[in-house]
């Protein structure tokens, strides 16, 4: 219990102190998860709201494979990453082994299955209320997805936030791929299971601290956003 | 006067589920004015609506809209018995056909503001759709229906639970419509609406065709057992 406290305090300290390694860690966090879950719903969103309006044979099993996806353990997609970036790895001309780049392509394809599973429920739902309707109008497939889409926004968020909650939280991924390297792809992560190893638990609260701070402030942000958007209703 | 052809419903049928729901049904319908399709619930009048709409798939049979063969089918717009309402404003419900059509978003909220006012839809055109009441949310329907300015319109109980005010309203619109050339189908239980508004009546029971005439005809004498029964009160079996 003391020793919690004592985080608290020093992650207070680290926060009013403007510490500047501090700053760096949490902006890579933030820049490597927010990167990766926007590139996520580029290709989710519209992967969910095409399984929800489109029959095809083997539908089922690509919804369950999602739905599996969604617990991809981080490590192992990072072990995986890291086979195909490392120098003898197909892509490993591209020189993108502990960048933060490939941290974001990791954490892509760890959040990139939430956000499809989550969207494609909501959209599901939205699907069998449009349907007549947008079947009579004779909107063309790319037409409903983007009204069902827009119009399923706000749910869509929730995905959004599911997303970027996986992403910034997790470890297991951008350290095998990043490295954890000082002043370069040290994330609040990775830092806290160093600080942790290191047996300096008063830092590694803090940082985790920082961590919970930044999840919920990104969060508050998005919904107080969303609520003064004008259709305030849905 | 050589007589345009009608639209011609040809031993139409629709199975589901190893039952026929509808038909088989031949009918040949005038090209032009207002027809109202009756009967009791389970009659299979949404049914014919939504076969002749294209929204069901047809089991044997086929429809034949005016201008012959292998012509595209009218521009026709359906209004559901329950208004489907997007999660948007009333001015983007009513424009959003304009906007598949690729309309400008300013142009299309205009010609919706003119839309709602023409159905006599008022008030604020930005709030949501889900804030309409039954009578509006109709209205709203209506006006998205006719905004692409349909050739053939299909109603499926428009004014099923709204109150004279509203249902004055709708029917006010349908009349101008049809004054203006449009091909009306409009499916009701309602024998009152069916005789202000109808040109002529089908009548549909268990899905079959009982009777098809003028609505003079049709209620001065009709010829059916069950159209007799159905008009006089009875409740049809």
């Amino acid at each position: 219990m003391n020793e919690i406290l004592q985080g608290l305090a020093q992650a207070a300290r680290l926060l009013a102190g403007l510490n500047a390694d501090l700053i760096e860690i949490t902006w890579l966090s933030l820049r490597v998860s927010v990167t990766a879950t926007l590139v996520a719903a580029l290709i989710a969103l519209p992967l969910g709201a095409w399984l929800a309006v489109s029959r095809f044979r083997a539908r089922r099993v690509v919804i369950a494979m999602l739905n599996a996806l969604m617990g991809l353990p981080p490590v192992v997609v990072g072990l995986v990453v890291y086979v195909i970036f490392s120098r003898s790895g197909p892509l490993g001309v591209l020189g993108l082994l502990f960048t933060p780049t490939v941290m974001v392509i990791a954490q892509v394809i760890i959040v990139a299955p939430i956000i499809a599973s989550i969207a494609h429920q909501t959209i599901r739902d939205l699907w069998a209320d449009y349907h007549d309707l947008l079947i009579s109008l004779n909107a063309s497939r790319a037409q409903r997805i983007r009204a069902l889409l827009w119009d399923g926004r706000r749910a869509l968020i929730t995905a959004l936030l599911a997303g970027f909650g996986r992403a910034i939280g997790e470890v297991g991924a951008i350290m095998v791929v990043g490295g954890n390297i000082d002043h370069a792809t040290r994330a609040l992560t990775t830092a806290i299971a160093l600080e942790t190893g290191k047996g300096d638990f008063g830092m590694a609260l803090a940082l985790g601290f920082v961590l919970i701070a930044l999840a919920v402030a990104v969060n508050l942000g998005v919904h107080l956003m969303s609520r003064t958007e004008r259709s305030s209703r849905w | 006067m050589v007589a345009r052809a009608g639209i011609r419903i040809e031993a139409l049928e629709l199975r589901r589920g190893g039952k026929r729901i509808l038909g088989p049904l031949t009918l040949t319908l005038a090209a032009t004015g207002l027809s109202v399709i009756m009967g009791p619930n389970g009659s299979g009048k949404t049914s014919l609506l939504r076969a002749l709409h294209g929204l069901e798939r047809i089991s044997a049979g086929a429809v034949h809209w005016p201008g012959g063969t292998g012509s595209p089918p009218p521009r026709q717009a359906l209004v559901f018995q329950t208004p489907i309402l997007m999660r948007r404003s009333v001015a983007d419900n009513i424009a959003y056909p304009l906007r598949l059509d690729g309309v400008a978003l300013a142009e299309a909220r205009g010609r919706a503001a003119a839309m709602a006012a023409a159905v006599g839809l008022g008030g604020d055109m930005a709030r949501p759709a889900q804030v309409l009441s039954g009578g509006e949310r109709q209205k709203m329907a209506l006006a998205r229906a006719l905004i692409r300015s349909p050739e053939v319109l299909l109603l499926d109980e428009p004014c099923a639970n709204l109150d004279g005010r509203a249902t004055r309203d709708i029917e006010a619109v349908l009349a101008r419509a049809r004054a203006h050339g449009t091909r009306i189908i409009l499916a009701t239980h309602d024998i009152a609406q069916a005789r202000r508004l109808a040109d002529d009546v089908i009548f549909l029971h268990h899905g079959r065709l009982k009777e098809a005439a003028p609505r003079d005809v049709f209620f001065d004498a009709p010829q059916s057992p069950e159209a007799t029964a159905y008009l006089n009160g009875d409740l049809l079996p």
